[in-house]
């Protein structure tokens, strides 16, 4: 399974970014084998649409679920036309992504039933 | 004549200076009133105008049919914007991204986008008592776009011409533009003729004045200078116009009995007579300044 993590550099050791629109990068794990690609974020300069622009990064790098602190509406619409599962985990402590896929293989990360905030306009 | 009255920010007097210019004009010429100011349009408390006329405006906005929609992804990779994603077998439009530009419809292989409405505000218009030809945008709250609106009200043209009464009377557009500095006052002095520039003696005043006098200098318009509340700061706004060869072309002090009137509703013309020459006087000197 293909697990995306929003973070904030290119390795798995580089600190998770909770943002999931403007995080820097995306660190994409095969859950079963442990090997992980990164890829950096487009949508990280984009003026607006940063979420779907974000979602759509991620679906097409395969990823079945995705981890990050929080989901806007347009991103969380996206995912779910995706059919990715989103999952949440609190950005304010010092994690990098290897912990957040520990966490993840540990069963101890939640699923996001709903956006978490109303979005960001960008004019 | 295209007159635009424009000032960094809001409350310097910016509306009074153009709906007395215009009640000054329609004493011979033909008027036209545009209030570009569409977060918070307030010129009509001054020229109460009759507004009969209602049109909602907006921007064109893609609708896919589900049916004839083969999921290439071609729409959502030529979207700038990001307003629609082909993902998982659904193609998902976001609206409130959308700029309507069209390119979408436009390259669809199948033909499979059609556009609708997306209201944005309404323009709002009629005549005044003097026979101002008036019309106003109106934002709906909440949306963040002003520049479709504005291009909107910028070409609505009357259903009653303005009525001319003077001999050799003469067609002027003035635009009460929006405050700030950013792309609705851009769009709203584009297509210009002069920019009034409405400031006070502060600091703040001209720092603000400075940001929209870049903006008319950048776009090669001709612009003059009316300092309200002449008195209350220093004269850095005369010296800074001075060394830029910006014209002060009206002076307004500051008087009590000005400012309780214009906070009734009443324009400052109408409030305090004596400044009808005045503006008359600023009216053709800003018609001398523009270059046939
Ligand atoms: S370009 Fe047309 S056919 Fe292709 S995904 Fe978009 S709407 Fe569907
Ligand atoms: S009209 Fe333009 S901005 Fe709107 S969805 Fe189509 S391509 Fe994007």
């Amino acid at each position: 399974m293909k697990l995306a993590i929003s973070c904030s550099g290119t390795t798995l050791d580089s600190p998770f970014d909770a943002r999931f629109g403007r995080a820097a990068a995306f660190c994409v794990v095969d859950t079963d084998t442990g090997a992980w690609t990164a890829h950096a974020n487009p949508a990280l300069s984009a003026t607006g649409g940063a979420g779907v622009q974000a979602a759509q990064l991620v679906a097409k790098l395969g990823a079945q679920s995705v981890v990050s602190g929080a989901y806007g509406p347009k991103a969380f619409d996206t995912l779910s036309a995706a059919g990715i599962a989103m999952l949440l985990a609190a950005g304010n402590e010092a994690r990098s992504a290897a912990d957040i896929l520990a966490l993840f293989q540990a069963g101890d990360l939640i699923q996001a039933g709903a956006p978490s905030h109303t979005g960001h306009h960008g004019g | 004549m295209r007159i635009v009255v424009a000032s960094g920010k809001g409350g310097t007097g910016k509306t009074t200076v153009a709906t007395s210019l215009a009640l000054v004009a329609a004493e011979q010429d033909a008027v036209c009133f545009r209030d570009c100011d569409v977060e918070a349009p307030n010129a009509a408390l001054f020229l109460h105008p009759v507004l009969d006329s209602h049109r909602e405006v907006g921007i064109l906005v893609p609708q896919v049919d589900a049916q004839t929609c083969t999921y290439c992804g071609t729409c959502a990779e030529v979207c700038q914007f990001h307003a629609i994603a082909v993902i998982g077998g659904k193609t998902l439009v976001f609206p409130d991204l959308c700029h309507g530009c069209g390119s979408c419809t436009l390259v669809c292989p199948e033909q499979a986008i059609s556009e609708r409405l997306a209201v944005l505000g309404v323009i709002d218009s009629g005549s005044t008592p003097e026979g101002i030809a008036f019309a106003q945008g109106v934002m709906n709250v909440g949306q963040p776009m002003a520049v479709p609106i504005l291009r909107e009200l910028k070409q609505w043209s009357p259903a009653i011409p303005p009525a001319a009464c003077g001999e050799g009377a003469r067609d002027i557009e003035i635009r009460d533009a929006p405050p700030g500095a950013s792309c609705p006052v851009v769009e709203t002095l584009r297509g210009a003729d002069f920019v009034l520039l409405v400031t006070e003696p502060t600091p703040f005043g001209l720092h603000d004045l400075k940001q929209v006098a870049a903006i008319a200098r950048d776009l090669g318009l001709p612009a003059g200078v009316v300092v309200n509340r002449d008195g209350i700061g220093d004269d850095a706004v005369g010296a800074w116009c001075a060394a830029n060869d910006l014209p002060i072309l009206l002076r307004i002090p500051m008087q009590r009995r000005i400012a309780e009137a214009i906070a009734r509703g009443t324009s400052l013309v109408a409030a305090a007579p004596e400044y009808r020459s005045g503006f008359r006087d600023l009216l053709e000197d800003i018609i001398s300044r523009v270059p046939a």
